[in-house]
């Protein structure tokens, strides 16, 4: 209804945004995944204190807007704070965006913009 | 009471009132099926939040063990194995799978992940030392995806739902609205109009009826009176007729016989 059948069916990647350890960790699960050259796309982006607020939104939108094969974009929650703005906008079923602790930074679920909408609805 | 209230422009026929009465069915089980409709996605959105709460309280926990078992590797392992690990990463073993479940017409996906077989980027890493923790920490990881996969199907569900119930409710709301307070009370107006039309139709028939035999009774009494008067009439005739034999039989002076009886005709 709201997304087709051809919508979702082809998405089975998970993406990764976030800090060394978290990408680290996900990928030693075994979610990583590199396309086939020429045009070679990873679905990870290791994010540090120098990486710039542009390349994490540009990889965001890449996830969530150009690549139809990812069905779930993780990201740290500390680095969706910088991005705060463009998660807040962000309405559509596919790609699920979902944010997730990082080492440092404890899970704080005021923050998840989903969480928030719960709240919201429910008038608390 | 005919007059009460909106009612549709129909003439009060027995026909009609069959039509107006299908229709007032109609109307409240649609209204009934939307409500439903209404209600089940409601209270399908209720239980889902309420999943999605205790669900990203659980990914918390789980994350939080996910990382120390990856401090573990570091530890053993002495060394940073990140670059090696973003450097063989070739092709994912962890993938998804969507499958579809229907709630009252709206289909919900939902994530169900899975393992590729055969597929090991990371066989080399730990080689050297630490491999167990490797093992392990890759299986903790393994888990929280497992969880996160599970609260993303949750949270897919969510922002649907969000949008589905917002349009149902948008057209739920209104039309059972409409249902209940223009359509339904139209419908049964003119379902009363048509009655009592009907029972007017009927009194005045039965009236009329009431009339035409009374008028009847009348015509048949007057009749049978003057068929009586005429048969007492015929009677007293051929009375006369018999008398007045005897009265030559013996000739009497008439005039002397006192006075007759009075003939009524």
């Amino acid at each position: 209804m709201a997304a087709s059948q051809a919508d979702y069916k082809d998405r089975q990647f998970i993406a990764v945004i976030g800090d060394e350890d978290s990408v680290t960790g996900l990928l030693l699960a075994g979610i990583g995944h590199v396309t086939s050259p020429p045009d070679s796309q990873k679905n990870f982006l290791v994010v540090d204190g120098k990486t710039e607020t542009s390349a994490i939104e540009a990889a965001f939108e890449s996830f969530t807007t150009q690549r139809k094969d990812i069905g779930i974009v993780l990201i740290n929650q500390h680095v969706a704070d910088k991005i705060r703005y463009r998660i807040d906008t962000y309405t559509a079923a596919f790609p699920t965006i979902l944010e997730i602790p990082s080492k440092e930074h404890p899970y704080d679920p005021e923050k998840d913009s989903v969480l928030r909408r719960v709240r919201r609805l429910f008038g608390e | 009471m005919s007059g009460a209230g909106d009612r549709e422009a129909v003439f009060p026929t027995r026909q009609s009132l069959g039509i107006m009465k299908a229709k007032l069915k109609g109307a409240e089980t649609g209204h009934s099926l939307l409500k439903r409709k209404s209600e089940a996605l409601t209270k399908r959105f209720r239980e889902i939040t309420r999943r999605i709460d205790e669900a990203k309280r659980k990914m918390g926990r789980v994350m939080q063990i996910a990382a120390f078992s990856l401090a573990e590797v570091t530890y053993a392992v002495g060394g940073d194995i990140g670059y090696q690990v973003q450097e063989s990463a070739k092709s994912a073993r962890f993938r998804l799978r969507t499958k579809q479940e229907n709630v009252s017409g709206v289909f919900l996906p939902a994530f169900e992940s899975y393992l590729t077989e055969g597929n090991n980027d990371f066989g080399l890493t730990g080689l050297g030392k630490g491999g167990q923790q490797v093992q392990r920490c890759r299986e903790t990881y393994a888990r929280a995806v497992e969880t996160l996969v599970e609260l993303a199907s949750l949270q897919t569900a969510f922002v649907i739902l969000d949008e589905v119930i917002k349009v149902v409710n948008r057209r739920g709301e209104y039309l059972p609205l409409k249902a209940e307070h223009v359509i339904i009370p139209r419908t049964e107006n003119t379902i009363k109009y048509i009655n009592s039309e009907l029972d007017e139709l009927d009194r005045e028939e039965f009236y009329r009826l009431k009339k035409v035999a009374g008028k009847k009774q009348r015509d048949t009494a007057a009749a049978d009176a003057e068929m009586k008067a005429k048969k007492a009439a015929a009677v007293s005739e051929s009375n006369r007729e018999n008398v007045e034999p005897k009265d030559h039989s013996a000739p009497a002076d008439i005039l002397a016989t006192g006075e007759d009886d009075d003939v009524i005709f």
